[in-house]
């Protein structure tokens, strides 16, 4: 294959995978099916967006469980202010969700992003645990412990999971089409030098501060629209709940499986995980054995792939391609004639 | 007046504990540059291990420790060269993960054995109390307290006055010059596993006699934990003991003056203010690259 029909043949894959993934709700109707699609979606669209920070520039943030949060209450108030009513609109407002996330995002890097490595990876931990607690404190705004209620949606039945799964779908492409576009700009160069050797980044002209900055809030801004949605469709939240570490753990979780810094990994992580997660609940959630398993399957991934899957098979590819080539120019001259 | 006096004694007094589980997590880091988030849980592991031990033997709570913490060393011993060991690249993100792994893994293992009911361990002290000025002090906060002074300062004395110390003390300045001068690095992270464990334990007891906990208890516990190592700085023994005690002190001082339920958002803004001036921490080196 010339390189032009391998760029035809994975445009047409792509979209093909794309069309699939429209029609999972078709092929497969059961609200137990489509329940599963949704949270796969999600973790798809969360996984690709943390990636954008924590893939390209190297700066791990186990705090964006607090922006999910802060997305899930942002839209959940909202509606509960405007009076808006169940039905299409509220999706309406999860970009204002998102945007607002991202304002508090702007915030919290601006300061967190002061540290580096290990510092910030705590920063961001205790930045998600300030976030619950204030949740759980401002009992006026949020309802404290109490919870906060969504309006519940007017549709029902088995229709009842689709309009979240496109929501997410929606949200998951977005965010692909951003990561894709970042990778292959000058932004997005200048964040993989951050990750690769920062202060030399920093020596050859890249403003660092502010592209980390921008990395991140635009990750917050995904992951903040993606928490509201998942307020609407779940219907109830309260602090602990989607201020959950194990969300923010799970995402890096799934970035890490698939492949660090890459468009696709993640999805491909996500794509793997989420189930095996949703499965694992679902036939030991009951005992406690289903964290046993779920930790279990955590450290295979990590000590077996600590690169992730993508970057491991493109490295055997492309291995076996040089070994299988024309007769390898190391080995033919080492074979006197 | 009396009452915050009294709250200061009170965080002291707890913060003593913070500060030994703190020493054994910011040592780790110092040690292995690795964060260690299933610190929590260790704890909490240690609380259990000595609440079976007193349940089926009768003993002192504070007397199973000399069988639980030779058990924590050994078994971090273990944890380190099966799962920490092997991590080469990325150790930062990595690290996070497989202790986060570990941490639901014990979770787990706790839940299925003791249940997720709340437990506490008692001893005949844990109620009694002595005057001091115009208020009573309960005997296990001072108990508790003088047990941790007595580890801490083993701890100290290990590291400055004996020749491993040195070696640990070596690993913590520079991985790799260390290593040239002919330190067993890997032995070296070993043992301060699982020193790191064994002080776990000890910080459990007091920890599980002082506070009712169940196998969740430890999400709590390490949010705390990491956040006083980031005020000390991390890798910084003193730091974190001096971190300890001002995030207890403030607490308590909060919860008497405001309310309880704003106790931990003070210390989170003291961190945010101090990270503003010194993004190292109090007792932190700023490392080019590093920190």
């Amino acid at each position: 294959m010339t390189p032009q029909q391998m760029k035809l043949a994975r445009w047409l894959g792509l979209a093909g995978l794309f069309v699939l993934a429209l029609l999972v709700p078709i092929i497969a109707p059961d609200p137990a099916t489509t329940n599963i699609a949704v949270f796969t979606m999600m973790y798809v669209g969360l996984a690709t967006a943390w990636n954008i920070m924590g893939g390209y520039t190297g700066y791990v943030s186990l705090g964006h469980a607090g922006f999910f949060g802060f997305g899930s209450y942002a839209l959940g108030l909202m509606l509960a202010h405007l009076g808006v009513k169940a039905g299409y609109g509220p999706f309406l407002f999860v970009p204002i969700a998102g945007l607002l996330t991202a304002v508090l995002a702007l915030g919290i890097g601006w300061f967190a992003l002061r540290t580096r490595a290990a510092t910030f990876v705590i920063v961001t931990i205790a930045f998600m645990f300030m976030l619950q607690l204030l949740a759980e404190n401002l009992v006026g705004l949020t309802g404290g412990g109490g919870g906060l209620s969504f309006p519940v949606p007017t549709w029902g039945g088995d229709f009842f999971n689709t309009p979240f799964y496109y929501a997410m779908l929606a949200l998951a492409s977005i965010g692909l089409l951003v990561s894709w576009v970042i990778r292959h700009s000058k932004f997005g160069l200048g964040l993989l030098a951050i990750r690769d050797d920062e202060d030399k980044a920093l020596a050859v002209g890249v403003p660092t501060r502010a592209f980390k900055l921008t990395a991140f809030v635009i990750s917050a801004c995904l992951v903040g629209m993606i928490g509201g949605v998942y307020g609407y469709y779940v219907t109830y939240i309260y602090p602990q709940f989607v201020v959950d570490p194990l969300i923010g753990i799970s995402m890096v979780l799934m970035v890490f499986l698939g492949g660090l810094g890459t468009i696709s990994g993640p999805v491909l992580g996500a794509l793997i995980l989420e189930p095996a997660q949703l499965w694992l609940a679902y036939n030991y959630g009951a005992s406690r054995l289903y964290l046993v398993l779920y930790a279990a399957v955590f450290l295979v991934v990590i000590l077996l792939m600590p690169r992730g899957i993508l970057p491991s098979v493109s490295e055997l590819i492309s291995r076996r391609r040089t070994s299988a080539g024309p007769p390898a120019t190391a080995a033919a001259r080492t074979v006197p004639r | 007046m009396t009452l915050v006096l009294e709250a200061a004694v009170l965080g002291v007094l707890t913060g003593g504990v913070y500060a030994l589980m703190a020493s054994g997590l910011t040592l780790i880091f110092g040690v292995m540059r690795i964060i260690n988030v299933g610190h929590g849980a260790l704890v909490v592991l240690g609380a259990y291990l000595s609440f079976a031990v007193w349940r089926s033997l009768h003993i002192d709570p504070f007397v199973t420790l000399l069988l639980t913490m030779p058990a924590m060393f050994g078994l971090g011993v273990v944890l380190e060269m099966v799962f920490i060991r092997p991590l080469k690249s990325d150790r930062d993100a990595l690290s996070v993960l497989v202790t986060y792994a570990l941490a639901l893994g014990i979770e787990g293992v706790l839940g299925y054995f003791f249940t997720t009911n709340y437990v506490q361990l008692h001893a005949w002290y844990d109620t009694a109390s002595f005057p001091v000025g115009g208020f009573r002090v309960t005997y296990v906060y001072l108990i508790g307290f003088l047990l941790c002074l007595l580890i801490l300062g083993a701890l100290f004395f290990i590291l400055y006055r004996t020749t491993f110390g040195a070696s640990i003390r070596a690993t913590m300045l520079n991985r790799t010059a260390a290593q040239l001068i002919g330190v067993d690095v890997d032995r070296v992270s070993a043992v301060a596993f699982g020193i790191g464990m064994a002080t776990a334990a000890a910080g459990g007891v007091v920890f599980g006699i002082t506070n009712a906990f169940n196998p969740g208890s430890h999400y709590d516990l390490i949010s705390r934990l990491l956040t006083i190592i980031v005020l000390g700085g991390l890798g910084s023994l003193r730091g974190a003991i001096i971190a300890a005690l001002v995030m207890l002190v403030s607490e308590d001082i909060t919860s008497v003056v405001i309310s309880p339920v704003w106790a931990s958002f003070v210390f989170f803004v003291i961190l945010v203010v101090v990270l503003l001036v010194r993004p190292q921490g109090l007792y932190g080196v700023r490392v080019r690259d590093r920190i």
